[in-house]
């Protein structure tokens, strides 16, 4: 053979050589750039982390998005057990990670910020995802720096719980306990309550701070923290005036120490519930304790409300769960078409039908199912949704469905732990009567902001 | 306790010469055999972590790095320095001093009352004894749950008690002056492993002392102060230098009951905000990594510092048979 062919065959084998490298540099890249999954996954496993329990619901769900992977070739490893940071930061320092999570929405600003997370624009891209059919308060909570890191799941909405049978004890009329006017409010309050014996027997309105304190800054139409979730706006005069006002509702039970230490007994999730049993007359709670209320106790009055601002227009707060991709995913293709399917209408309708068939059967209530995804819920409710025939849980399911209108949620920040931990915090100091509102929100917005600035 | 003395100075030349001639011997390779799984241990899962936790302490660790996604940075003593800005660092140092300070002599105190009584009680002790024993064997976060159930201002079950001797219990779990000493109290509940080693001590103590003290007239009283009290010296030195050390690192109960999981994070009273506790939430809820290795660094320094001044005081007032002074 020839220098000359030796000289070609060399340069022919280094360019072989060459695209060979080449395509597996590139089957390495990054999701980002990534092509969609095809049908020839087969040898690869898509693993997920975070899904703890899972009632019919979920699972339902889960069987056919694993439906939809496994079409693909490729396996699903989906062992059972709930988010848990230390679990997580384990296996990140393992090299461990999961292609796909399952957390808490409040969660995602601080993973995404520390670049755990990756950004889903390539995903919703393509697997054409339509971003518009998620509640747009519920993707501020898992949108960071204006990239969106999760898809919304479940959706909590918060809405007050009446207790007709306290309310009429105590001359009250259910239609006139609202936020709406916080004078009447407290005056309602002090009509409900009821103390015996020095011992406090049941709650008027319980303000459920400092857990929905965002909602009565709300009421102003106030925010605890920007848009961006980089400024922190915790010892505004409106917050100062909220915490004052829900500080006021508990100090006439007699102060935080007793009221709490009473609220502590309450099995809220039981059929000796506090409504039930009498002890609370008022509350602000998030959407599932219906659907316990309607298994635990289907006879029990209550009027289902909606928490209401200054001008009397509705508000609520959502939270709730969400799905994001790990950045170092080995699978993030096969990541984002399970998260699709998870939070598709289709699915959401598949085990919505099957649940109500299944409460048919055993003759329990279905209560609808509440989702950050927009068209689900209206489908769920005008196609598989029927009346329970009990006024009271009919009202609250319309209530529900109408809640996400006016929801709203903290928008993430790169520090959420810190600035949730930061104001109640601040809000228990009130309770505590170790400072005052503007001293406790003051400090609060100190820690806050300092967080949020070492983490941005 | 017989102790050796030797005339030769620590690391002199002929010292070293016999310890290296020793590895003639089976019996030290034996020896060394059975203590390498330890020494591995030790190496591996305290002394390197140890390394490591103060090399992060010196740097910007957090979930980034973790990941692997970017590098770590040497930031120097920004993260001892920020422990001085810190207002939380001294409100957890003062919580946990005030906790040690409090649990500390309470379970001495019960634990050698409960011993003593042991000792009295004849063939029922082993019984009593099993008995005082089972809350040692308790898991802590059942005790952190139990505590809740407990020690509830309105309806628990120490403050139905008070109520039937006329007293109105405090609202333990609520009001900040009753948190530590509900946490105190729980700890005390726990106290069979101190008794059991006060119980062996007082076991050891020879009887003719006490026969030729009641000779000379010496009150029950003074028999405990000039006799039990020096004879079982060793027993409460070490036992207050364990529970010193485990006060400081108090982490389990008060995280359960007022932090934890079965919390909604709502609680978090200021009061309960032990040393450990916010040690846990700056490294796995706020991900500041190299910030709580300064932290467990600095809670190092503060136990060996305590256990140093303990030893050294402690030659004064613990009495070892056979020690020469």
């Amino acid at each position: 053979m020839s220098s000359r062919w030796k000289r070609s065959g060399l340069t022919l084998t280094m360019a072989a050589l060459c695209v060979v490298a080449a395509a597996s540099v590139a089957s390495a890249q990054p999701w980002e750039s990534a092509s969609v999954a095809g049908p020839s996954q087969a040898g690869k496993t898509l693993t997920i982390y975070g899904m703890g329990g899972r009632d019919d619901v979920a699972q339902g769900r889960l069987d056919i998005a694993t439906k939809v992977i496994e079409n693909t070739g490729a396996k699903v490893s989906n062992p059972v057990g709930g988010f848990n940071d230390q679990a997580f930061l384990a296996r990140l320092a393992a090299r461990d990670v999961p292609d796909l999570v399952y957390m808490s929405r409040s969660l995602i600003g601080t993973y995404a910020a520390r670049n755990a997370l990756v950004p889903l624009a390539n995903c919703l891209k393509s697997e054409k995802i339509d971003r518009k059919q998620y509640r747009a308060a519920a993707l501020a909570e898992v949108s960071y720096k204006g990239q969106l890191y999760a898809l919304p799941e479940f959706t909590n909405q918060i809405t007050i719980i009446v207790n007709n049978d306290a309310a009429r004890q105590a001359g009250v009329n259910p239609a006139d306990i609202s936020t709406t006017n916080w004078a009447k409010l407290r005056q309602a309050n002090k009509k409900l309550l009821r103390i015996e014996n020095g011992r406090l027997t049941r709650i008027g309105f319980d303000p459920k701070i400092p857990e929905f304190f965002p909602l009565w800054v709300k009421w102003f139409g106030a925010d605890l923290i920007s848009k961006d979730g980089l400024t922190a706006k915790l010892n505004t005069r409106q917050s100062i005036a909220a915490l004052e006002y829900t500080h006021s509702l508990i100090r006439d039970h007699g102060g935080w120490d007793r009221f709490k230490a009473f609220r502590d007994t309450f099995d809220f999730f039981g059929s000796g519930n506090p409504f039930v049993k009498n002890q609370l007359s008022a509350t602000p709670f998030e959407s599932f304790l219906y659907n316990v209320l309607a298994d635990n106790s289907p006879n029990i009055e209550i009027t289902p409300k909606f928490f209401t601002n200054r001008k009397g227009g509705p508000i609520t707060l959502l939270n709730g769960s969400g799905w994001a991709i790990a950045r170092g995913a080995a699978n993030p293709d096969l990541a984002c078409k399970f998260m699709k399917s998870m939070t598709a209408v289709n699915s959401w309708k598949a085990v919505a039908k099957s649940r109500f068939d299944l409460r048919k059967r055993q003759g329990r209530a279905f209560t609808g199912l509440y989702t950050a995804n927009t068209k689900a819920d209206v489908e769920i409710y005008e196609d598989i949704y029927q009346k329970i025939g009990k006024k009271q849980f009919d009202d609250a399911v319309d209530l529900l469905v109408a809640a996400p209108r006016y929801a709203f949620a903290l928008p993430s920040s790169p520090a959420s732990a810190q600035f949730r931990q930061a104001y109640i915090d601040g809000v228990n100091r009130v309770l505590a009567g170790q400072q005052n509102p503007r001293q406790a929100l003051n400090q609060a917005q100190q820690e806050a902001q300092k967080a949020i600035n070492d983490a941005k | 306790m017989a102790t050796v003395t030797s005339n030769e100075a620590p690391g002199s030349p002929r010292r070293a010469r016999r310890w290296l001639t020793g590895f003639r011997e089976r019996e030290t390779w034996v020896a060394y055999a059975f203590i390498l799984p330890w020494a591995f241990g030790f190496l591996a899962l305290t002394l390197g972590p140890m390394i490591a936790s103060f090399y992060f302490s010196l740097t910007d660790y957090g979930v980034q790095q973790i990941a692997g996604f970017e590098s770590t940075s040497y930031i120097g003593a920004e993260n001892y320095s920020n422990l001085l800005d810190d207002p939380r660092i001294s409100l957890a140092l003062k919580n946990t001093f005030t906790f040690t300070v409090m649990m500390v002599p309470g379970t001495m105190i019960v634990a050698l009352a409960l011993a003593m009584i042991l000792l009295r009680v004849g063939r029922s002790g082993d019984f009593f004894r099993t008995i005082f024993y089972l809350p040692q064997i308790t898991p802590p976060v059942a005790a952190a749950i139990l505590l809740l159930l407990l020690f509830n201002g309105q309806v628990g079950a120490i403050n139905r008690g008070l109520d039937l001797i006329g007293i109105q219990g405090p609202f333990w779990l609520t009001d900040p002056s009753w948190i530590k000493p509900s946490l105190v109290i729980l700890s005390v509940w726990s106290v069979g492993g101190t008794m059991v080693i006060y119980l062996a001590a007082l076991r050891g103590v020879p009887q003719q002392l006490y026969e030729a003290a009641a000779m000379d007239g010496a009150s029950p009283f003074r028999r405990f102060r000039n006799i039990t009290l020096p004879m079982i010296s060793p027993a409460l030195f070490f036992t207050f230098i364990v529970l010193t050390i485990a006060g400081l690192q108090a982490f389990t109960e008060a995280y359960v009951a007022f932090f934890g999981a079965g919390q909604t994070g709502a609680e978090a009273p200021d009061a309960a905000l032990f040393y450990a506790v916010y040690l846990f939430r700056q490294a796995f809820e706020f991900f500041e990594m190299g910030y709580a290795s300064a932290m467990a660094w600095l809670l190092f320094a503060i136990i060996m510092v305590v256990t140093i001044v303990n030893v050294v005081v402690s030659r004064r007032f613990v009495f070892y048979q056979g020690a020469q002074k």
